[in-house]
């Protein structure tokens, strides 16, 4: 087998040195009963390396890739040009197969890079300081209403009805068993959202309003304005961004006074992968609040030749050591995606971000432009990044499935996402990127056209 | 680029160099080379990307444009793919050397894994495409749950957790789910003394209290006081296994049969699982719960700190509360795709909740089928055994320099643990330990499991050669010899790294989280305000 | 101003109805370089015995107990920025907290300066 070094020879000249008869007399203590006396039921034997790729090669062409097709999925997850680059970078060894970096001496590759990457994010979220990434943007989210609650010692969240519902479903689930209370809302079909109403649910009991940045039908909430009247309650600000090339063309939410920025990196280096891997980011405006964040956290220090050096820090939050009293029971975060994401803003740059955000916002505007004209669609939003929603006048789940045969992946439909909510059904959320063309607009265009006629 | 030294390296040799040579200009010494941050060579008017220039028009982004600037600094991709490539060589890595981190399983990760991730199929889908779009992705979630059901003896699982802690979460929560249909409130879960330190945090975090049961002098559970503490308000057991000693936990069953009788439920931590897999299947010692690493077991890269992907195998009785999306088995014997839309049709409306977005970690999946289809079954049972006999190789071979404190109470699984027992007077495992980066090796797992002092855990895994073992063991022993003598350049170790012992209480007290000020390419080294320890 | 110590390593001064609380020089040689210490906010009750303080070394977090039930009135601003004070001046100038003292019989089970070495020495 060819991941396995051992030879029949080693093997019987270690046993030799162990003094034992055979491998199994190593298993002694498992008792007999539970020794599997044959090879486990139904599974094949070892197989070439030529053959199990032709296996997964024939599983992974029964997907229509996105590559395949028009393009326009959005809604938490987004189809950008990953530069050669950073998969190349990746899979360096050196990154690819380390561990935590625990022994900071034979490490500091992955924890410059983590220094590089928490000071990267903090930059563009308008905070002090990042984490050094977590599982993934509904993780993230959650985490930060946890932490909110810390801070202020209450235990009400108030979720804007705009947060993608698979975000509300996971703070919902964890809520259920840490007795926190999550007051929900669904989103209405207006082109703005509705600030005043979502002020009107904040009270004294609330630790914390949750608000999506550009929301899930594609909208900009005021976030200045839910700011001010969170702060006036004495309750925090999240913000929770989905798609941060946003924020190389939108202003940063912490900037606009949100207190924990949190959201989904996925957009920048890591692939669509069908919903993971992904990256979780994790800010908080106020250094003072570090002491409460979630997740590993690298810093600056120096080595006892005084070079300068990095290590993980403030570690004292953690499982490993504060056991039950710890933030989060998360040990893992999210480092080979984050290093993706680090790669990606690096070779951007500010004035590459600026000009990726500009041209995913071009296309965006001309496919709403386009989109307008097609009898029987209208486009909800007045504002937006490089996504909004449009409304079909039918049950846009059916319009996806037609669309799909046709090889245009036209986008998410709300009734994927909010299956028991029919009022919604109507609405389709499609995402233009620098990958969509303008013909494959056009392609859009026309077949809804003909699948609405 | 030939820019001076912006590192913050300072030179450690006195004027003129040391025995080791001349000082440089740079800071580099040969292939060792320094390299400065980001920020202190980039500039935010830099880019690697080719784009579109950004036209002058309006905007549908209403108040919210950007007018400031970011401060995101920009590197060509020549300087781009230089500066990652200098980082990278001051990592240790499996691809360079044994690993022999205890629990954390560092094993060779397969690059037909990698190939596989990478097809179009698999990394260019969306997780909310139309279903019959993504079948072949599908397939791959059923096929890997199905032989982990298969491997471990269970009768579901939950595919969604993100990596062990979350999985572990999900136990649990499936674990509170199940005791709160049956209208049972409890309110203690019971964990071992040496168990990982996410046992408790999950266990307090899903509501729990946690009290410890302690282990005999040979390192197991004590079944008598586990079943002495047994009662109504014991909602589970958290249970490693093998355990964090390198233990199997021999009366597994009678622990699960008592905890059964009580009505409560057995968690098991899987982090071990690759010592057994193939050989044993944990459903068949009464196991309710357990998560599994694929990036342990499985050989799923680590990744410098994740991405993990922990699914959890259910029991009978367990499995109806399990998140979504859900993979479970059918009567007709397929297994199939549970989510919110056809929840009440597959008898799962009972599900939990859902435990993050999307359908968990595909690329981890695709990774991990890839290596149990490698493998197969006679592969996974070598792997098992494979990894144990180099374990007791490494506990034989060194005993009589290293003390064992379970080396007489038999062999141990897939990793072997020893104690600093025996070290001259002011001399620590973390000594010892930095001696060994010297030596060409990462460290082992120091300082736990708890309950040894000076914990020592060693675990090669199944894919380290004869003559690669023997010569760590060469190195251990040597350095382990050091230790016991006194010798005193041990306390100054790692000589020969990258970096010396970095002081990490002065990261702690005056915490520098983030780089702090403009890019500033070519001007003044932004070193350390910390002044030298 | 009679000082008084608890087997957890906490010393306490007395002045009338008021004391003020720190742990001991043997409890920071435990414990290693102190990184950061959580005080209680003024007007927080602290019961004797009961969690009232977090002391961080890098690698450990220890919590500080109220060595007697009352209100506090003060915690020790200096230690937000020099928790370094608590390794230097353990027993003066790295004080934790003030408070009020609820009940005055709550110092009877506490040790003095030589009974506190005594227990100290037997460890």
């Amino acid at each position: 087998m060819r991941y396995l070094p051992l030879t029949d020879a080693d093997r019987s000249a270690m046993l030799a040195t162990i003094g034992a008869a055979s491998v199994d007399d190593l298993f002694v203590d498992v008792p007999a009963g539970a020794r599997l006396s044959g090879p486990v039921a139904g599974l094949p034997l070892h197989q070439s390396e030529m053959a199990v790729e032709r296996h997964m090669r024939a599983l992974s062409k029964k997907n229509l890739a996105a590559a395949d097709a028009a393009f326009f999925c959005g809604a938490g997850a987004y189809r950008h040009h990953v530069p050669a680059t950073v998969d190349h970078i990746i899979q360096r060894g050196e990154f690819l197969t380390a561990y935590t970096p625990y022994q900071p001496e034979i490490a500091q590759g992955t924890l410059q890079m983590l220094f590089e990457f928490q000071s990267q994010v903090a930059r563009l979220y308008g905070c002090a300081v990042a984490n050094a990434s977590m599982y993934d943007g509904s993780t993230a989210c959650w985490e930060a209403i946890a932490m909110a609650g810390r801070v202020t010692r209450r235990s009400r969240a108030v979720l804007s009805g705009g947060l993608h519902p698979h975000y509300v479903e996971t703070a919902r689930t964890m809520a259920k068993f840490t007795g926190d209370c999550i007051a929900d809302a669904l989103p209405t079909l207006d082109g703005t959202p509705d600030t005043a109403a979502l002020v009107a649910r904040i009270d004294d009991e609330t630790a914390c309003v949750v608000v999506q940045y550009p929301d899930i039908l594609g909208r900009l909430p005021d976030l200045a304005a839910i700011a001010e009247a969170a702060h006036a309650r004495g309750a925090l600000l999240i913000a929770v961004n989905t798609e941060p090339v946003a924020l190389g063309a939108c202003q940063s939410p912490g900037e606009l006074g949100a207190d924990i920025v949190v959201g989904e990196g996925q957009a920048l280096g890591v692939g669509l992968q069908f919903g993971g891997p992904y990256l979780g980011l994790f800010a908080v405006r106020d250094v003072r609040h570090v002491r409460q964040m979630p997740g590993r956290l690298c810093g600056e220090t120096v080595d006892a030749d005084g070079k300068r050096g990095f290590v993980l820090t403030l570690s004292t939050r953690e499982q490993h050591i504060r056991r039950e009293k710890a933030t989060s029971n998360i040990c893992t975060n999210s480092g080979l995606c984050a290093l993706a994401f680090s790669i990606h803003l690096t070779l951007l740059g500010e004035k590459g971000l600026r000009a990726l955000a500009a041209e995913n916002h071009r296309l965006a505007c001309l496919a709403a432009d386009r989109l307008a004209k097609v009898p029987g669609v209208r486009v909800l939003n007045d504002a937006f990044f490089n996504e909004f929603t449009v409304l079909l006048g039918q049950d846009a789940r059916a319009v996806v499935r037609k669309l799909a045969d046709r090889k245009v992946l036209a986008g998410v439909s709300l009734g994927r996402l909010y299956p028991a909510h029919e009022a919604l059904h109507e609405g389709l959320v499609v995402a233009f990127t620098e990958t969509t063309s303008e013909e494959d607009i056009e392609t859009l265009a026309s077949a809804l056209q003909e699948v609405l006629a | 680029m030939n820019a001076p030294n912006k590192s913050g390296w300072k030179p450690a040799m006195t004027e003129g160099g040391t025995a080791d040579g001349p000082a440089t200009v740079t800071g580099n010494r040969a292939l060792m080379l320094e390299e400065p941050l980001i920020f202190e060579i980039g500039t935010t008017g830099t880019t690697g990307v080719d784009l579109p220039e950004p036209q002058e028009s309006a905007t549908r982004l209403g108040s919210f444009v950007r007018k400031d600037e970011i401060g995101l600094p920009g590197l060509s991709e020549p300087e781009t793919v230089r500066h990652y490539t200098r980082l990278s060589r001051q990592n240790y890595a499996i691809d360079l050397g044994l690993f022999p981190l205890g629990s954390c399983t560092m094993k060779h990760n397969p690059r037909l894994n990698e190939k596989v991730a990478r097809m179009p199929g698999f990394l260019d889908v969306h997780p909310l495409q139309p279903v019959d779009t993504v079948r072949g992705a599908l397939e791959v979630v059923n096929e890997l749950a199905h032989w982990l059901i298969e491997l471990t003896g269970m009768h579901g699982v939950a595919m969604t957790p993100k990596a062990g802690a979350h999985g572990e979460l999900c136990g649990i929560l499936c674990i509170r789910a199940a005791l709160e249909a049956r209208g049972d409130a409890r309110e203690v879960i019971l964990v071992p003394e040496s168990a990982h330190g996410t046992n408790p945090a999950t266990a307090a975090f899903a509501g729990y209290r946690v009290e410890d049961i302690p282990a005999t002098k040979e390192g197991r559970v004590d079944l008598e006081a586990l079943k002495a503490r047994l009662g109504p308000d014991v909602a589970a057991v958290m249970i490693t296994n093998p355990n964090t000693c390198g233990l199997f936990e021999r009366d597994m069953k009678a622990i699960s049969d008592a905890v059964h009788a009580a009505g409560a439920f057995v968690y098991c931590d899987g982090a071990n699982f690759n010592a057994i897999v193939g050989k044993v299947r944990p459903g068949d010692l009464g196991v309710d719960a357990m998560h599994i690493n694929l990036h342990k077991t499985f050989s799923t890269p680590h990744g410098g700190g994740g991405p993990g992907s922990g699914p959890v195998v259910l029991s009978e009785a367990l499995a109806p509360f399990g998140p979504l999306p859900f993979t479970a088995r059918m009567a007709d014997g397929t297994v199939q795709l549970v989510e919110e839309e056809n929840a009440a049709e597959h008898d799962h409306a009972r599900a939990f909740g859902r435990m993050s977005a999307f359908h968990g970690q595909m690329g981890m999946f695709t990774r991990a089928l890839t290596y149990i289809l490698s493998h197969g079954a006679d592969g996974l049972k070598q792997v098992a055994e494979d990894a144990v006999l180099n374990a007791n190789y490494i506990l034989r071979s060194l005993e009589d320099v290293l003390d064992a404190p379970f080396g007489p109470s038999g062999p141990c699984m897939h990793e072997a643990l020893f104690s600093d027992k025996g070290f001259a007077d002011g001399f620590s495992t973390l000594d010892l330990a930095k001696a060994l980066i010297d030596e060409g090796y990462h460290p082992m797992t120091m300082y736990f499991p708890l309950v040894v002092h000076g914990a020592m855990l060693v675990e090669p895994t199944e894919t380290e050669s004869k003559a690669g073992i023997d010569q760590f063991v060469a190195a251990l022993r040597s350095v382990a010899e050091r230790a016991r003598a006194g010798d005193e350049s041990l306390k100054t170790a790692p000589h020969f790294a990258p970096r010396r012992r970095l002081d990490e209480t002065l990261a702690a007290r005056k915490p520098v989280l983030a780089f702090d000020g403009p890019c500033t390419p070519g001007g003044t080294p932004q070193l350390s305000e910390q002044g030298g320890s | 101003m009679p000082r008084y110590f608890t087997d957890e390593h906490e010393w306490i001064d007395v002045d009338g109805d008021t004391a003020t609380v720190g742990i001991t020089a043997y409890a920071q040689e435990q414990l290693g370089d102190i990184v950061f210490v959580e005080l209680p906010p003024s007007g927080t009750e602290v019961a004797k015995g009961k969690d009232a303080a977090v002391v961080e070394s890098v690698k450990a977090a220890s919590d500080v107990y109220a060595p007697i039930t009352g209100e506090v009135t003060e915690a020790n601003g200096a230690l937000e920025d020099d928790p370094a004070l608590v390794n230097s001046s353990p027993e003066d100038a790295g004080w934790f907290f003030k408070l009020t003292i609820a009940d005055k019989s709550e110092l009877d089970g506490l040790m003095d300066a030589a009974a506190y070495k005594a227990f100290c020495d037997s460890l």
